[in-house]
């Protein structure tokens, strides 16, 4: 098919990725991008790169470009070398977006300094939402790569400027400290998020749900909620549900 | 026989029997002097209740008049669209989100294709680019009269909300032609629009340019001069700018407390930098100040509108790539948008590629390269941001919307909190929220 971007490799492991920390994403199986049916063109076998899947594996080097290095620097600064070192694990530029993945323990420390500090005056915290990668090898940010990310969308309206924070937790210890007490802003955002990927915000005032009813079961956003089938009222039919049906991917 | 005491009442045994004396009066000796003075009062408004702005509830503490404090409960209108779009291909997605905000579909839908495009890094025509803005900012007029129509109806002020939809109308009338539906359009696409312009719009587009001014007029003269409308809007719902920026407000309200604050000006897309318009902004922080900032911005609308037909110039409306192009060239027919017979015949009968590129950018749809981005546009709202993830797939991998309504809605109780219950309502039609929007 011709517009099957991508070259053809056996394996992953011959396309220069370390199976151990490389993820599923990325990478396409069979010819046609179909699950759910049995490919039956001959072609189940082939394991492709994805055109530009990768690109979210990879660290940018300094210099960034734009005012990325500027807004690094000057955080540095702020929070000191070392701190800067142990909290922001990695970072990416990639369609002219910075993210700073950070561990969670120092994510109140960036914030803060990236709130107040004069160079960086990052006073409006846009959004913060939750991505839940599961087994698909999102964005990484230690060797256990994490499943669910919590993304902060920071604007300074003073240099308008915007970055992004990523925070990485697992679904086993889903803990991340709250923002609330810098950006009064992520209150409901935290409670968003909380209500659909069961991340637990610790220092959050009133961390309740608030898009689902206060007694819904489970996290609906996140990859794993099963979702259900509609039986149909003829032979017995049944409508499978959405993540069960035979899909391209 | 014994006396026994009873609370209610005193008892006496006489010769004549037993005498009551029923006394009362002994509340503060009964519940102790603290409660002297107390009025405190919960009540619960909505969440079906017209003057709450849709399907909001609050929890009020009053005292007297006085409300102490002011609790915001959403939720009642969540459809679960950000998942849904999880489970559609890249084009459907577009359906989708144009029923989050109900008043500013087509900023929904520019806002989720301006995200997938930077994510395939593309660019959508000149033309489209035009058509864009053109639609966007009838859509921001159509939104603002609602918000003022219904800023109307919840002040008493009936023949505001009247006249706001009667002007709407007009509004709804010139995208029912362009789109071919009045609301929920999904007129623009990843890569472009659905389709052109269809013929006689623009000259009607200029007609309504000339209505519209003296409408705007007569909006001035029904109620800014009004002095209920002016008692009820000043001072009441203050928040000012630090107070904006802490709660995360854009919009209007940010603008109404001084900050000129429009991404079309800070942050261009679609080419804004390149119209003449002006950011209107008011320095008195309170409903009054949002009223009349929605007010100009109707004018400033009408302004780029007028620009953006200057600059119609022919041209394709959806990019060149047939691998993401969607390929139903579709027409507007009596009933609405449907199939070209120009582009069946053609698939049919003519190109056998052209019915395989049909075939699968339909069935499976085109791929978006892994990655993530947040595009924030200017909703007559505020900040409209959408944080798109692709894993690489032809579906995407998480839609987030930061919708402005649902960040506004949370400077409620800083609004509200310590004025009289009559200014919640007042600050709540100032937020204007819509909680399509809000609950998602």
């Amino acid at each position: 098919m011709s517009n099957d971007g991508g070259e053809v490799v056996p394996g992953r492991e011959e396309a220069g990725y370390d199976a151990a920390t490389a993820p599923s994403g990325g990478f396409r199986k069979g010819a046609f991008g179909v699950s759910g049916s049995g490919d039956t063109s001959g072609f189940g076998g082939l394991v492709r790169v994805e055109p530009g899947g990768a690109v979210a594996l990879h660290t940018s080097e300094r210099p960034y470009g734009g005012y990325f290095d500027e807004v690094t620097d000057a955080l540095i600064e702020a929070v000191g070398e070392a701190t800067y070192a142990a909290a922001v694990r990695r970072v990416l530029v990639d369609r002219g977006e910075i993210t700073y993945f950070v561990g969670r323990e120092h994510l109140l420390t960036l914030v803060q300094a990236l709130r107040d500090d004069e160079a960086l005056r990052f006073e409006l915290c846009s959004s913060v939402s939750g991505v839940d990668y599961l087994d698909s090898g999102g964005p990484s940010v230690g060797p256990a790569r994490p499943r669910l990310h919590v993304v902060y969308h920071l604007t300074s309206m003073t240099y308008r400027r915007r970055i992004r924070l990523e925070v990485a937790v697992t679904a086993e210890d889903p803990h991340v400290p709250s923002v609330t007490g810098v950006y009064p802003t992520a209150d409901w955002h935290e409670r968003e998020t909380f209500d659909m990927f069961g991340v637990v915000f610790d220092g959050h005032p009133a961390l309740t749900r608030i898009l689902m009813p206060d007694d819904w079961d489970g996290h609906p956003q996140r990859k794993d909620y099963p979702l259900g089938g509609v039986p149909v009222e003829y032979h017995d039919a049944t409508i499978p549900p959405p993540d069960t049906r035979r899909a391209y991917r | 026989m014994t006396t026994t005491s009873d609370p209610y009442a005193g008892s006496r045994e006489t010769t004549e029997g037993r005498v009551y004396t029923v006394t009362g009066g002994d509340w503060d000796v009964t519940l102790g002097a603290d409660l002297q003075g107390e009025e405190r009062l919960v009540v619960n408004m909505g969440p079906q209740h017209p003057s709450t702005h849709g399907v909001l509830r609050l929890v009020l503490d009053l005292e007297g008049e006085t409300v102490t404090k002011a609790r915001v409960v959403i939720g009642y209108l969540h459809t679960g669209i950000e998942k849904n779009t999880e489970y559609r291909n890249w084009v459907q997605g577009t359906t989708f989100v144009t029923r989050m905000d109900y008043l500013a579909p087509l900023f929904n839908e520019a806002g989720y294709c301006l995200a997938v495009e930077k994510l395939l890094g593309i660019e959508a025509p000149q033309r489209a680019q035009t058509i864009r803005v053109l639609v966007m900012e009838l859509n921001r007029i159509a939104s603002h009269l609602v918000a003022l129509a219904t800023f109307g109806m919840e002040m008493g002020a009936l023949t505001g909300m009247t006249n706001g939809f009667r002007e709407r109308e007009m509004i709804l009338d010139l995208l029912e032609e362009i789109t071919g539906l009045r609301m929920n359009h999904a007129y623009i696409r990843p890569g472009g629009l659905a389709q052109d312009l269809p013929e006689g719009s623009v000259e009607h587009i200029r007609e309504f340019l000339k209505i519209m001014p003296g409408r705007v007029a007569d909006f001035h003269k029904l109620l800014t001069g009004q002095p209920i409308w002016q008692a009820r809007l000043k001072d009441a719902g203050y928040l000012d700018v630090t107070g904006c920026v802490a709660l995360g407000v854009t919009g209007p309200i940010l603008r109404a407390a001084g900050l000129p604050w429009d991404l079309r000006k800070v942050e261009p897309y679609l080419g804004y930098q390149t119209y003449d318009f002006e950011v209107p902004t008011t320095d008195t922080c309170d409903a009054w100040g949002r009223y009349l900032v929605r007010m100009a911005e109707v004018n400033e609308s009408l302004k780029i509108i007028g620009q953006a037909l200057e600059r119609l110039e022919p041209g394709p409306v959806m990019v060149e790539d047939r691998k993401i192009a969607w390929p139903a060239q579709l027409s507007l027919g009596p009933d609405g948008m449907g199939n070209s017979l120009e582009h069946v015949q053609h698939i049919m009968g003519q190109s056998m590629e052209a019915l395989i590129h049909h075939f699968k950018l339909v069935t499976e749809g085109f791929r978006v390269p892994a990655g993530q981005v947040y595009v924030p546009i200017e909703s007559p709202r505020g900040e409209l941001g959408y944080h798109v993830v692709s894993d690489g797939s032809t579906r995407p991998w998480r839609v987030h919307v930061r919708d402005p309504s649902f960040v506004n809605l949370q400077a409620t109780a800083a609004m509200s909190e310590g004025g009289m219950i009559a200014d919640v309502i007042a600050a709540i039609a100032s937020i204007d929220p819509v909680m399509g929007g809000v609950d998602r």
